[in-house]
């Protein structure tokens, strides 16, 4: 009778200690990675230096597209930006970037001094719009294909891996 | 006459403001504040969750249900931007186990205690 109790205390105790062994090595940081092979959202954005909108369905006239999200007070921004630079320089890939919560003058001066790799520039000074793609900080990069499928979502700055990883995908 | 329908008006208007805002203020709370620690939308004054608390209110003016909020948000952002997990496939463990371990726990109980009894008789 009290093997019975050990057994099951101590099945009851392994099973309390695995469930809790596997949680804490779980990664808890939060990404958006489901959102890989989704359909964007087709909204309307406001193009930043002129009147008017660009609805995100043009973006299928392209072969890939790079959704930028931006702002000349995030430093993060500044890091990524060279990259953007040099990805802008493949022809098979357009880079629409959407200017953040950012004063159009600094945004400017940033586009100045940094270069603007930018093929359609638009804005979201309230932040708004850019929930609809899942935004939660700034910078974040999305990949899209010419069926509006999200290929990748990069949280964070660019870095060279990421860099590379979009020029072979681009490739294909 | 005019008096009373401007009274009318008014309860009518302050009615559906508030009915309004009691329902945002419920939205706001059953959400998580993903770039915070454990806060919620409403409790948090962060600048990913004002910007949240302006689109749920925006959604909340539009006609938008409890239900098409949450979906619209966990779209966007998964799962883990509600409290209150959704029942799927992937959590059935994490809804029905308490249910599991109170009936075993009970189970278990009502074995020892009936034994016990027996042995005393």
């Amino acid at each position: 009778m009290k093997k019975k109790y050990l057994v099951t205390i101590y099945s009851i105790a392994i099973f309390f200690f695995v469930v809790l062994y596997l949680s804490l090595n779980k990664n808890n940081i939060y990404t958006t990675q489901e959102n890989i092979g989704k359909k964007i959202s087709v909204i309307q954005l406001n193009y930043f230096d002129k009147p008017g909108e660009f609805n995100i369905q043009e973006i299928s006239n392209f072969n890939f597209t790079l959704l930028n999200f931006w702002a000349s007070w995030c430093g993060p921004c500044r890091k990524e930006h060279k990259h953007l630079v040099e990805l802008s320089r493949n022809s098979n890939l357009k880079i629409i970037g959407v200017n953040f919560k950012d004063d159009k003058k600094n945004a400017m001066e940033f586009l100045k001094e940094m270069g603007n790799p930018f093929f359609i520039l638009t804005k979201d000074p309230e932040g708004k719009k850019s929930v609809n793609f899942g935004i939660y900080g700034i910078p974040e990069t999305i990949l899209i294909n010419k069926d509006l499928k999200i290929l990748k979502k990069y949280v964070g700055p660019l870095s060279d891996k990421d860099v590379r990883e979009i020029q072979r995908i681009i490739k294909k | 006459m005019r008096v009373l329908s401007l009274i009318i008006i008014s309860f009518l208007i302050i009615t559906i403001s508030y009915g309004n805002e009691s329902k945002t203020y419920k939205i706001l709370k059953n959400l998580r504040c993903l770039v915070c620690q454990g806060q919620t939308i409403s409790d948090s004054n962060s600048d990913f969750a004002l910007t949240i608390k302006e689109v749920v209110t925006e959604k909340v003016n539009e006609g938008l249900s409890e239900k098409e909020i949450y979906y619209f948000l966990s779209d966007k952002y998964g799962d883990w931007i509600l409290f209150n997990t959704p029942l799927k496939k992937n959590s059935y463990l994490l809804w029905f186990m308490p249910y599991v371990l109170f009936i075993l726990g009970g189970a278990i109980l009502y074995i020892m205690i009936k034994k016990r009894t027996e042995k005393i008789k």
